[in-house]
């Protein structure tokens, strides 16, 4: 059946008359004409309960954490509490202006800086900005920072930022953003970087490096250490992408490691939902070398309350890179998880996530399937290869993914990294239970009988979704973006 | 433990099929001296009830009566049914839509979206969003330079330019700044006239920009004469990028239309369309396009397609555009961005449709009018500006505005924007706003606490 659109539904001239407000009255818009629309806009015209059906019923062809398994590796699904949501929507947080006084805004600036102070703690830096509005603005402003912090040495030298082979796309194009020509280094056999290729590339051309710790190889970058006195040495700044944070969350921490800058991804670290692809938020924190160049606004605590820092008190900041603040309603719900959590919660978060992760991966490599990294502990998440299934069977890691899907699983990220043939990147996170990860191994061995019994079956999958695989190849060739 | 299921046997028999002794050794690979970190400055956990009581305790200290103010975010009313839906958690706690089979629902949300703000923008293609109106004139700067490179003219500078046309959101503006400096571009601002308009004849002395940036309406709430504007630029080769609210877009002409020739890219944000003010965020920055600028557009973008059996669905397409595909070279690296908002624009759209988009406009204009009425009345109080507006006006109050604003807050409402901070020559100047949601009662109130706060 064709999916109808919402377009498609109501009626001409229905309207769910109770959401129209009231005109209060004459006299009416009496704007010159020359300034007002010929025609009214094609928005749809239905009652109030088509539309609540159509888009109830929409939401019930996706996937999420709430009604599936959700193993997307780097992204961190994890359980998003209800308690924090409700945190957020508290209506008198809801209705708060964005520009509204300091001295009516004292309870929500308390908030910010409480979560300023714990992120702080739990990274190990000296300072820390909330307001990018996901990673990779968060990725952006740690390394305008690094920019920032050569510029004003007067350094014009240091051209590269270095990037090793397995990181998320966005380091690369974000280095681009900042006016940077990005250098890959390449990581070794057992998924650490590279050290003799780094020392290749290391120099006074040298403005940074950005590294994810546990790495996107899902091991722990074991020679950090010597990384950071390489680069430092050559006069270089090291940049951490939170992403894999989860992994280490209450046991290591960045700054403690030699990184100069780091992001956090709030959506996947501190439980904030990710709402079908956003909103996140992707706060920084630096070490005293980078404080002067910290994005604004920030919130100090002084005597006589909580104060917005801005460009004006905070000269030599990169600015700000939103209109207001950044997405305060994620801060919210961070803020509240961090507390339900508290210092040992956040222990566990690490703790249980590792434990999760290696059991599946000790579960996996029993049921058969091969590791990228056999010899290393699994940090939050590990890569299995189809590579044998693919060359013995044809069946590849697309097709293991899209079968996952009719088994009642969300598929974990696949393709990526890049480097490992057919891969698989699985982070189940630490709130899932023993009998999930047990269910998810028995649905992967029985596809894995399947696809040396019945390849067709699992290359053909999924077959119990709203739709087979779609037409990419239409769908860019014959652009239909829009209902017309 | 706070959301881990894990019991002690669970544990055991785990820690067994592993082949460890404890979880700490599943850390065995992280040299020791990392491992020192104390954490004591965080607090223990608490619960639930705990963590509400404390959190509502303060919301509550910044409770403060009516919202005059405005200045790019608004306090509209909103369906009761959009939250309600939006919040559902096959909405909310789903990720991007890559395996699109089991994504259909994110993914036609954001194909009717992508409809909906091409309709009221009159344009031909929009993308799933950014993060906000500020970050968005950042990527529609971006966008315009990446699809327009001007070849300078002899004694031209090398640097890209974009020109400002008058009042523009200034904290738009500096975001946007911040967002292009290190690819070497630089925004001209054009001061708007006495008017509180673009000032064309200014504008024409400026080097010849790639893009020219139009707000509608601007920042002052000022109508700005985009039709001129727009020919003025064509004439000259500049694109055009509007800066729009999109409800005022169920009345204005839209910018697709400007000069019956339209603009180039349209952004701005989407928080009058659903979403609450809620401190500035998370709200959605929108851009839309003409075709034949769509594979310049930065982030996501929902096509509809066939699946192998000839059934139509929805996946993400032109991702060749993107990070996570061409790395170093991508248009933009946005990633993750506003999905949930759009879910709940979308909706909010659906259930106002365009006469209920129109009402809502109206009773903006209405009641803004009203209210520049009503406190026009007062001795010494006047519009600054003589140009027709929607619903934002600069209101000149013939004293340090900041001081009035602050004693209307101590007074119990939110009496506007002192523009002081953005535009030294109008430190006398409030920007006010009243809504739909401001009842005659409301205006007239903040007549008589204005009165009160320049008598103090």
């Amino acid at each position: 059946m064709k999916p109808q659109t919402i377009f498609e539904k109501g009626a001409t001239g229905r309207a769910a008359t109770a959401q129209q407000p009231r005109n209060s009255g004459e006299p009416a818009l009496d704007l010159p004409l020359g300034y007002q629309r010929a025609t009214p806009p094609q928005l749809p015209e239905v009652s109030e309960l088509e539309a609540v059906r159509h888009y109830s019923n929409l939401s019930r062809l996706n996937f999420s954490i709430d009604s599936q398994f959700y193993p997307l590796g780097s992204c961190t699904m994890k359980y998003n509490p209800r308690g924090a949501h409700r945190a957020a929507s508290l209506p008198s947080f809801l209705n708060r202006h964005p520009l509204a006084p300091e001295a009516v805004s004292q309870g929500f600036l308390s908030c910010l800086h409480e979560l300023q102070e714990t992120l702080k703690v739990a990274t190990g830096m000296a300072a820390v900005s909330l307001t990018p509005m996901a990673g990779a603005q968060g990725e952006f402003a740690g390394v305008a920072m690094i920019r920032a912090y050569h510029d004003a040495a007067g350094d014009d030298r240091r051209r590269e930022i270095i990037v090793p082979a397995a990181a998320h796309g966005t380091n690369p194009a974000t280095a681009t953003m900042c006016g940077y020509a990005v250098r890959e280094v390449a990581v070794d056999a057992d998924g650490d970087v590279d050290i003799a290729a780094l020392k290749a590339v290391v120099g006074e051309q040298t403005a940074g490096i950005m590294l994810t710790n546990p790495s996107t190889c899902g091991v722990f970058e074991r020679r950090i250490v010597e990384i950071a006195a390489l680069i430092h040495e050559a006069g270089g700044l090291l940049y951490y992408d939170g992403a894999n944070l989860n992994a280490i969350l209450g046991k290591v921490r960045p700054g403690d490691m030699g990184f100069d800058v780091l992001h956090l991804n709030l959506h996947k670290t501190f439980a904030t939902p990710h709402g079908g692809g956003g909103p996140g938020a992707g706060p920084v924190g630096v070490n005293e070398r980078l404080l002067p160049f910290l994005p604004v606004p920030f919130v100090a605590q002084r005597d006589d309350g909580f104060h917005w820092v801005d460009r004006a008190d905070h000269p030599n900041s990169i600015g700000r890179l939103s209109a207001f603040m950044g997405n305060a309603g994620i801060l919210l719900r961070a803020l509240a998880y961090a507390k339900m959590l508290g210092r040992e919660g956040m222990t566990r978060v690490g703790e249980f996530a590792t434990l999760n992760a290696n059991y599946l991966m000790a579960r996996l490599a029993e049921a058969g399937f091969e590791l990228a990294y056999p010899d290393r502990r699994a940090s939050h998440e590990f890569i299995i290869t189809f590579r044998s299934e693919a060359n013995d069977w044809g069946v590849t890691a697309m097709d293991f993914a899209k079968r996952l899907l009719d088994y009642g699983f969300h598929a974990p990220t696949t393709y990526f990294p890049l480097l490992v043939a057919e891969c698989f990147l699985i982070e189940p996170t630490e709130t899932e239970s023993k009998e999930e990860l047990d269910a998810f191994v028995n649905a992967m061995a029985s596809i894995r009988a399947e696809a040396e019994r019945d390849p067709e079956l699992v290359k053909t999958a999924p077959h119990t979704m709203p739709v087979a695989r779609l037409d990419d190849v239409r769908a860019a060739r014959e652009l239909d973006l829009r209902h017309q | 433990m706070p959301f881990v299921p894990h019991t002690e046997a669970d544990v055991r028999a785990m820690l067994g099929t592993i082949g460890v002794a404890s979880v700490e050794e599943l850390f065995d690979e992280i040299d020791p001296a990392l491992k020192t970190a104390d954490f004591s400055a965080i607090a223990s956990g608490v619960d639930e009830m705990t963590t509400l009581a404390d959190m509502a305790e303060r919301a509550k200290r910044d409770e403060i009566g009516p919202c005059f103010l405005g200045a790019g975010c608004y306090d509209h009313h909103i369906p009761a049914a959009v939250w309600d839906i939006a919040a559902r958690g096959e909405f909310m706690t789903a990720y991007t839509p890559y395996q699109a089979e089991a994504s259909q629902g994110t993914l036609q949300v954001i194909y009717e979206y992508q409809s909906m703000m091409t309709a009221l923008t009159g344009t031909e293609a929009s993308n799933a969003s950014v993060y906000d109106g500020g970050s968005a004139l950042g990527e529609a700067v971006l966008m315009a330079i990446r699809s327009h490179r001007r070849r300078p003219a002899a004694g031209d500078p090398d640097t890209p330019r974009i020109a400002v046309a008058g009042a523009c959101h200034p904290l738009y503006l500096e975001a946007a700044a911040n967002i292009v400096r290190n690819q070497g571009i630089e925004l001209d601002r054009c001061a708007p006239g006495a008017d509180g308009r673009a000032d064309l004849d200014a504008l024409d002395k400026l080097p010849t920009p790639t893009a020219v940036v139009v707000q509608q309406p601007n920042f002052f709430g000022v109508l700005e004469p985009v039709d001129e504007l727009t020919r003025w630029a064509k004439s000259k080769g500049v694109l055009v990028i509007a800066v729009v609210n999109p409800l005022s877009l169920a009345v204005l002409t839209p910018p697709g239309a400007w000069a019956g020739i339209g603009a180039d890219i349209v952004c701005g944000d989407g928080q009058p369309l659903g979403i609450p003010m809620a401190s500035g965020g998370p709200s959605f920055g929108f851009i839309c396009t003409r075709q034949r600028l769509v594979r310049q557009l930065p982030g996501r973008i929902v096509g509809r397609t066939v699946d192998n059996q000839g059934r139509t669905g929805f996946t993400l397409t032109l991702q060749a555009r993107e990070q996570h595909i061409r790395r170093a070279k991508a248009t933009s690296n946005i990633c993750t961005n506003q999905g949930l908002l759009v879910t709940a624009a979308t909706i909010h759209l659906a259930l106002l449709g365009a006469a209920g988009l129109r009402r809502a406009a109206e009773s903006c204009y209405v009641n803004t009018h009203e209210l520049v009425r009503t406190l026009g009345a007062l001795d010494g109080v006047e519009p600054r500006f003589d140009a027709p507006f929607f619903h934002e006006c600069v209101i000149d109050v013939g004293q340090d505005a900041q001081r009035v604003a602050e004693r209307l807050a101590a007074d119990g409402l939110l009496g506007g924007l002192p523009l002081g901070s953005f535009y030294p020559q109008l430190a006398n100047c409030l920007l006010v706003c009243a809504t739909e949601k401001r009842t005659r009662a409301e205006i007239a109130a903040f007549g008589k606490a204005l009165a009160r706060a320049l008598n103090p």
